[in-house]
């Protein structure tokens, strides 16, 4: 082992506070709840689930979700080096009634939003990104 | 990069079954998805080819119970093992907080082990991560064959545990011989480095 290996980066160093997740909790619920989105998530890019918040009526298996969501958006991210872009900005799969929207955080985190047919994809991209900026405010 | 939710006392860790393909990494989880139904709320995730080799990977959460006042969750994953899929497997490793490296005891596996066990020492290296410090266990599975030739124990410790001197396990994956005591000595073994977080 030579000084390739960050020693610090140690197997298990991620924890937030009761006070961090309750303030980005409030993001969630006030930006994205309160505007119509059915459910939403914060993950780490590992797929573990960070802060989950939905309007009471999803019965989603959250954990299956963040594992799938977290690869979905490393492979897009691989192959979006692949052909030279540094990321594909717009990450978004349409259905019938639910849609999936994803959206970076930062370096470590995803929002994952699931929404219906009554929130438009202009006003969902709006209240992501403002969610984004609050949340990132929280971590610094 | 385990995550501690320190409001609803909650820890999730990341463990990953590794080796070379067609050495039953799915087997494994499979037989854990059955042996602990009750305890598994969800379905086991996989995404694999049509011809039912491994295209991504395999996920099953799995609650342990609570350790140190924590509720412990457990994602197990495993990688496809063809060395064409280098760039998925990767990405499953990314974040991963232990390891169990399922080897295949076939004599005509011997060099596949030797490869695959580089390649995840390599694909660490690519996360700052060193195999001498990743909680990790090795597994030699298909035990139970009769009609192939299998290496013995000591050669297959010789050959891929000489440096790494980790707990290592004899197994058949298929009959669940040896399974559970894997996943639990890899899951104290991850805990075991989470320590200093919890307490």
């Amino acid at each position: 082992m030579g000084s390739d290996y960050d020693d610090n980066a140690s197997f298990s160093d991620f924890s937030l506070g009761p006070e961090q997740l309750e303030a980005i909790e409030s993001v969630l619920q006030e930006e994205l709840i309160d505007s119509g989105v059915h459910s939403v998530m914060v993950i780490d890019m590992a797929g573990n689930i960070i802060s989950q918040l939905d309007n009471g009526n999803c019965d989603h298996d959250l954990y299956s979700l963040a594992a799938l969501a977290s690869a979905n958006f490393a492979a897009v991210d691989t192959m979006a080096k692949i052909v030279g872009e540094e990321e594909f900005s717009l990450l978004f799969h349409k259905g019938e009634s639910e849609n999936i929207h994803f959206s970076k955080i930062n370096a470590e985190f995803l929002l994952i939003t699931i929404f219906g047919k009554d929130v438009t994809l202009g006003i969902l991209r709006l209240k992501v990104a403002e969610a984004i900026q609050k949340i990132n405010a929280i971590w610094e | 990069m385990a995550f501690v939710n320190m409001k609803s006392k909650e820890v999730q860790a990341k463990i990953v079954f590794y080796g070379p393909g067609r050495g039953g990494k799915t087997t494994n989880l499979e037989y854990i998805y059955g042996k602990f139904r009750e305890r598994i709320k969800s379905e086991m995730v996989s995404i694999k080819t049509h011809g039912d080799r491994t295209l991504f990977f395999d996920f099953l959460p799995f609650d342990i119970g609570k350790i140190m006042g924590y509720d412990v969750k457990v994602q197990l994953y495993t990688v496809p093992g063809q060395v064409k899929y280098d760039a998925t497997r990767k990405l499953v490793l990314k974040g991963v907080d232990g390891v169990v490296f399922v080897a295949d005891s076939q004599v005509e596996q011997r060099k596949k082990n030797v490869q695959a066990l580089k390649n995840l020492q390599d694909n660490l290296a690519t996360y700052k991560k060193s195999i001498f410090k990743v909680p990790l266990v090795l597994q030699y599975n298909k035990r139970d064959l009769k009609d192939v030739p299998i290496l013995p124990m000591e050669v297959m410790e010789k050959d891929l545990n000489s440096q790494l001197k980790v707990p290592s396990f004899g197994a058949s994956a298929v009959t669940g011989h040896n399974v559970v005591p894997t996943l639990k000595k890899i899951i104290s073994a991850t805990m075991a480095s989470m320590q200093n977080v919890l307490k």
